[in-house]
């Protein structure tokens, strides 16, 4: 982080980024496919019913969008990296009831410290999965799989069946959910701010060109002299505080938390990342894609809603939109591949 | 709690299978009853004037201890033992595995109580116990789940799916305004209890009285929150003209409400349904909801507590078509199978909110 951006230009070219321009050119690619079918959904649903364009949609959408577009953000710094973060749903749901409870026995805390308060039990968590990860030598799949059902467990008995309702927790913190600032919700303000920061943390820092590299090549970017360890614990730290940070979102918007708030929700979380072009075998992607993942998820789910489509139907449309989107990526990426081999760039 | 609508519903799903399986079971049911029902009934014939005793000592065995559901339930049976100046006796364990209520039932059998209230957490696994309380002349009521039919002497059925039905058409014409579209958020495609109340409601909306109201869509929130709200924005706007929301779910209609209060809908649009008083007091306060149902489960403890009462005593015996009186709610009659049922759901609205907790 220390980094300065001239310094960071020339370490950047080993690790995968040989020719900013020429690649560039390529690399958004990736994301114009998602904002493409992003345009043609949402343009095909206005004609069919012109209201899925008015400001209260627009608006649903959006706040619809904030909560799995920053644990996206989260996961795909951890899938760039080679690895992956089931846990994420149950995290959310800890910090959503930890915080939800915090706040119905103290009435009077400010917004702030539930949001520290999220992001303190998410990392904590998050930490947990990079330490048996990285020390334990077994997969971030296993490892977070089992943390998945731990966690859980542990809300699941500390909640004993109770729930927090939306008249115990304060005004303040239910409002926090439809405020808005300049017209802008607080909840897609955070979740920009989130994107964000997370996309130019990892294109433009040297960290975040290092958590590409690992995930590139794990052997290569540990002989390189990269301090895998640390960045590795990084990157879950900060999926598991993103992901607690979402379960204060969550409780503020949704206003009644029980234990099981967020089951299945990392499903949808990786579907973002995996639809937003991060290769699950890491090294590629970004941040941004992640969000649009997000984005374009939620928007088919209004829109098949709003289209009056057969609910059995809707959860095949939904897989089948992901295989479309990873097909796509995967044309994609065989032609950046095919293209670096005939300029010799990675040479 | 009520992703406890999963057990509430559970429980009734329970009850619908019995009643199913009475239904089926038509042609034989004299038979049945007969070679059945002997051994039972022959050792008391009812005395439908003999008064309720007092002293009697009832004893509640819950699911289990400390479920916010069920102290509301046996809550209200201890109002009921103490109007029925018996002894109140509340024992349980502390999961609600099946075979951890037989130690309690044993128990019981020692201190020779007059009537065990249990909320079976397996219909079989509790029932030799039970059949050996029956032997020491204790009666067995059950509410919230049963026990098999053949090892208790009465059930208490909160809810049959015709009374549910019949509430929800109700609360739609009424919170519509009399006429309009309306349109259901339920739970998932298949769940079993919300369909077949759907069904019911929708024969109902097929009556004279609700020629003006017209369901447009059913829609699915899948019993999750986020899902629930999308569901909810995509009838507000695939609908302009929509009156009504009714959601036959507790996470539906939170969910339906929590959108809706904080929406430009709010105030066009009502919510209605089934929930749970906690979950939706702050909609019901803010005006989002003005009026939603569910049975109240306080008194299934009340009418368990009464019927065990009125068996004790020797005043009905478990037969079809019995009757007694159960305090404030007023009499009952004994259906098929020793099956009560608590009568229509409760309905919540600002006024009376806040008496209830659960």
């Amino acid at each position: 982080m220390t980094v300065t951006s001239d310094r960071s230009a020339p370490t950047d070219a080993p690790l995968g980024a040989p020719a900013p321009k020429r690649f560039g050119g390529l690399l958004k690619t990736r994301e114009l496919g998602i904002v493409l079918a992003l345009a043609l959904l949402v343009a095909y649903t206005a004609i069919d019913n012109p209201r899925f364009l008015s400001g209260q949609s627009i608006r649903d959408n959006l706040l619809n969008t904030a909560i799995l577009a920053v644990m996206a953000t989260g996961q795909a710094v951890v899938v760039i990296t080679r690895n992956i973060d089931l846990s994420v749903g149950s995290v959310l749901g800890i910090s959503a009831f930890a915080v939800a409870t915090l706040m119905s026995n103290n009435q009077d805390l400010p917004m702030i410290v539930a949001l520290l308060a999220g992001l303190a039990v998410g990392a904590v968590a998050g930490l947990v999965n990079g330490v048996l990860v990285r020390y334990g030598k077994v997969p971030a799949l296993v490892v977070t799989l089992g943390t998945l059902y731990i966690y859980r467990g542990i809300t699941y008995s500390w909640a004993g069946g109770s729930q927090v309702n939306a008249d115990e927790l304060p005004r303040h913190f239910l409002t926090f959910a439809n405020d808005s600032i300049l017209g802008i919700p607080w909840l897609v303000l955070i979740a920009l701010v989130v994107v964000a920061a997370g996309s130019v943390m990892m294109r433009n820092y040297r960290v975040g060109r290092e958590l590409y590299a690992m995930g590139s090549s794990p052997a290569a970017a540990e002989l390189a002299g990269i301090k895998v360890a640390r960045n590795l614990l990084g990157a879950f730290v900060l999926s598991g505080a993103l992901a607690g940070l979402a379960g204060v979102l969550y409780a503020a918007r949704f206003g009644t938390v029980d234990a099981a708030a967020g089951t299945g929700l990392e499903l949808n979380v990786v579907a973002a990342v995996v639809v937003g072009g991060v290769a699950v075998f890491g090294g590629s992607g970004s941040v941004w894609g992640a969000a649009l993942g997000a984005l374009l998820l939620t928007v088919i789910g209004s829109a098949l809603a709003v289209l009056d489509i057969n609910q059995f139907w809707q959860q095949a449309i939904v897989g089948a939109l992901i295989i479309l989107a990873i097909c796509a990526d995967r044309l994609v990426a065989v032609r950046i591949a095919r293209s670096l081999r005939k300029r010799d760039a990675h040479v | 709690m009520l992703r406890s609508p999963r057990t509430l519903l559970s429980v009734t799903s329970a009850a619908l299978l019995v009643a199913g399986l009475t239904a089926c079971g038509g042609t034989t049911k004299d038979s049945a009853s007969n070679t059945g029902g002997d051994s039972n009934q022959a050792s008391a014939a009812a005395d439908p004037n003999a008064a309720i005793k007092e002293g009697l000592k009832i004893a509640f065995l819950p699911k289990q201890l400390n479920n916010p559901y069920t102290d509301v339930e046996v809550g209200g049976g201890k109002v009921a033992v103490e109007e029925l100046k018996g002894e109140y006796k509340l024992v349980g364990p502390n999961d609600a595995s099946a075979s951890s209520q037989v130690s309690y039932i044993n128990t019981l059998i020692q201190q020779q109580q007059d009537v065990i209230v249990v909320a079976a957490n397996d219909p079989n696994a509790v029932c030799p116990s039970l059949n050996q309380a029956r032997a020491a002349k204790i009666k067995v009521i059950t509410f919230d789940s049963d026990a098999s039919k053949d090892c208790r002497d009465a059930f208490i059925n909160q809810a049959t799916t015709q009374g549910i039905g019949e509430s929800l058409a109700k609360m739609a014409l009424e919170q519509a305004g009399g006429e309009g579209e309306i349109a259901v958020l339920s739970a998932t495609p298949n769940a079993t209890n919300q369909n077949s109340w759907i069904e019911v409601m929708k024969t109902e909306l097929k009556k004279p009285e609700y020629a003006k109201l017209k369901l447009v869509k059913v829609a699915y929130g899948n019993d999750d929150d986020q899902k629930s709200f999308q569901e909810a924005q995509g009838l507000l706007q695939s609908y302009p003209n929509l009156k009504a929301i009714v959601a036959p779910t507790t996470v539906g209609i939170a969910a339906a409400a929590r959108y809706i209060s904080s929406s430009s809908y709010k105030g066009k649009v009502a919510v209605t349904g089934l929930g749970l008083p906690n979950q939706m007091r702050e909609y019901v306060k803010d005006d989002t909801v003005k009026k939603f149902a569910l049975w109240n489960p306080a008194d299934i403890g009340y009418l368990a507590a009464f019927a065990g009462a009125a068996m004790a005593s020797g005043k009905v015996t478990g037969a079809e078509g019995e009757k007694f009186t159960a305090g404030k709610l007023g009499e009952y009659t004994i259906g098929a199978d020793g099956e009560i049922v608590l009568g229509p759901p409760t309905e919540f609205t600002k006024e009376n909110i806040d008496k209830f907790n659960f």
